[in-house]
């Protein structure tokens, strides 16, 4: 039944994968947060006490930024580059690789489905 | 990869000398430059830089948020229309 920041939690998984539900917290930051707040990382979810949740709760709150507030900090990032009219934007704005990536072949994560042209006929003997 | 901090921004040393003195002049004209590796320091803020893109100058107008990145990455060097439509 843990629920943390708008996040249920699966009860029967240990609480270091059980922390990467929530978006924005990985493996080193779930371990992270375990350890300074002395739970053994091997601990069920379910089986952490209502104190161990809310140390969990408050460093959560304190230090890390997770979910919603991640995402729109996100989408503030980029919609700087965005406004700026630089490289980088420009690349968002087409959909394209940013960092500099080949894209005469691969890069399908960003552009997607591959879209066929017709009109190339198979040779014919 | 980043650049040392150490070192500090590179700006191109002619650029910077430019920007100071119409700073200091406060005086506000297009600045020609082909200098696209500069970072674009706080003191550029407000001015206009015609940046050379390899063929013509691109005029940028530095604004507050543009501070740190490269006055080339306002000019973009390449161009792309779109791939051409086969007709039969």
């Amino acid at each position: 039944m843990a629920r943390i920041s708008g996040i249920d939690l699966p009860k029967n998984k240990r609480g270091e994968i059980g922390l990467t539900y929530i978006y924005g917290i990985g493996r080193s930051t779930a371990t992270l947060i375990l350890n300074s707040n002395n739970i053994d990382v091997n601990k069920k979810v379910s089986e952490w006490s209502d104190d161990e949740l809310s140390a969990i709760r408050k460093h959560i709150t304190d230090f890390i930024t997770v979910e919603g507030e991640l995402r729109s900090e996100k989408q503030l990032n980029i919609k700087r580059l965005l406004d700026i009219g630089c490289y980088r934007g420009l690349r968002h704005r087409k959909g394209l690789p940013v960092r500099g990536q080949r894209t005469k072949t691969n890069s399908r994560t960003r552009k997607g489905k591959r879209k066929t042209v017709a009109g190339k006929k198979k040779v014919t003997k | 990869m980043a650049r040392s901090l150490k070192k500090g921004p590179f700006i191109d040393f002619k650029l910077e000398k430019k920007v100071d003195a119409m700073n200091e002049a406060k005086k506000k004209s297009v600045i020609k430059t082909w200098s696209r590796r500069s970072m674009i320091s706080p003191e550029f803020v407000g001015h206009t830089f015609a940046v050379h893109n390899g063929n013509k100058f691109i005029p940028v107008y530095v604004t507050e948020n543009m501070v740190g990145h490269k006055l080339g990455e306002f000019a973009p060097t390449r161009t792309f229309k779109s791939h051409p439509v086969k007709k039969d």
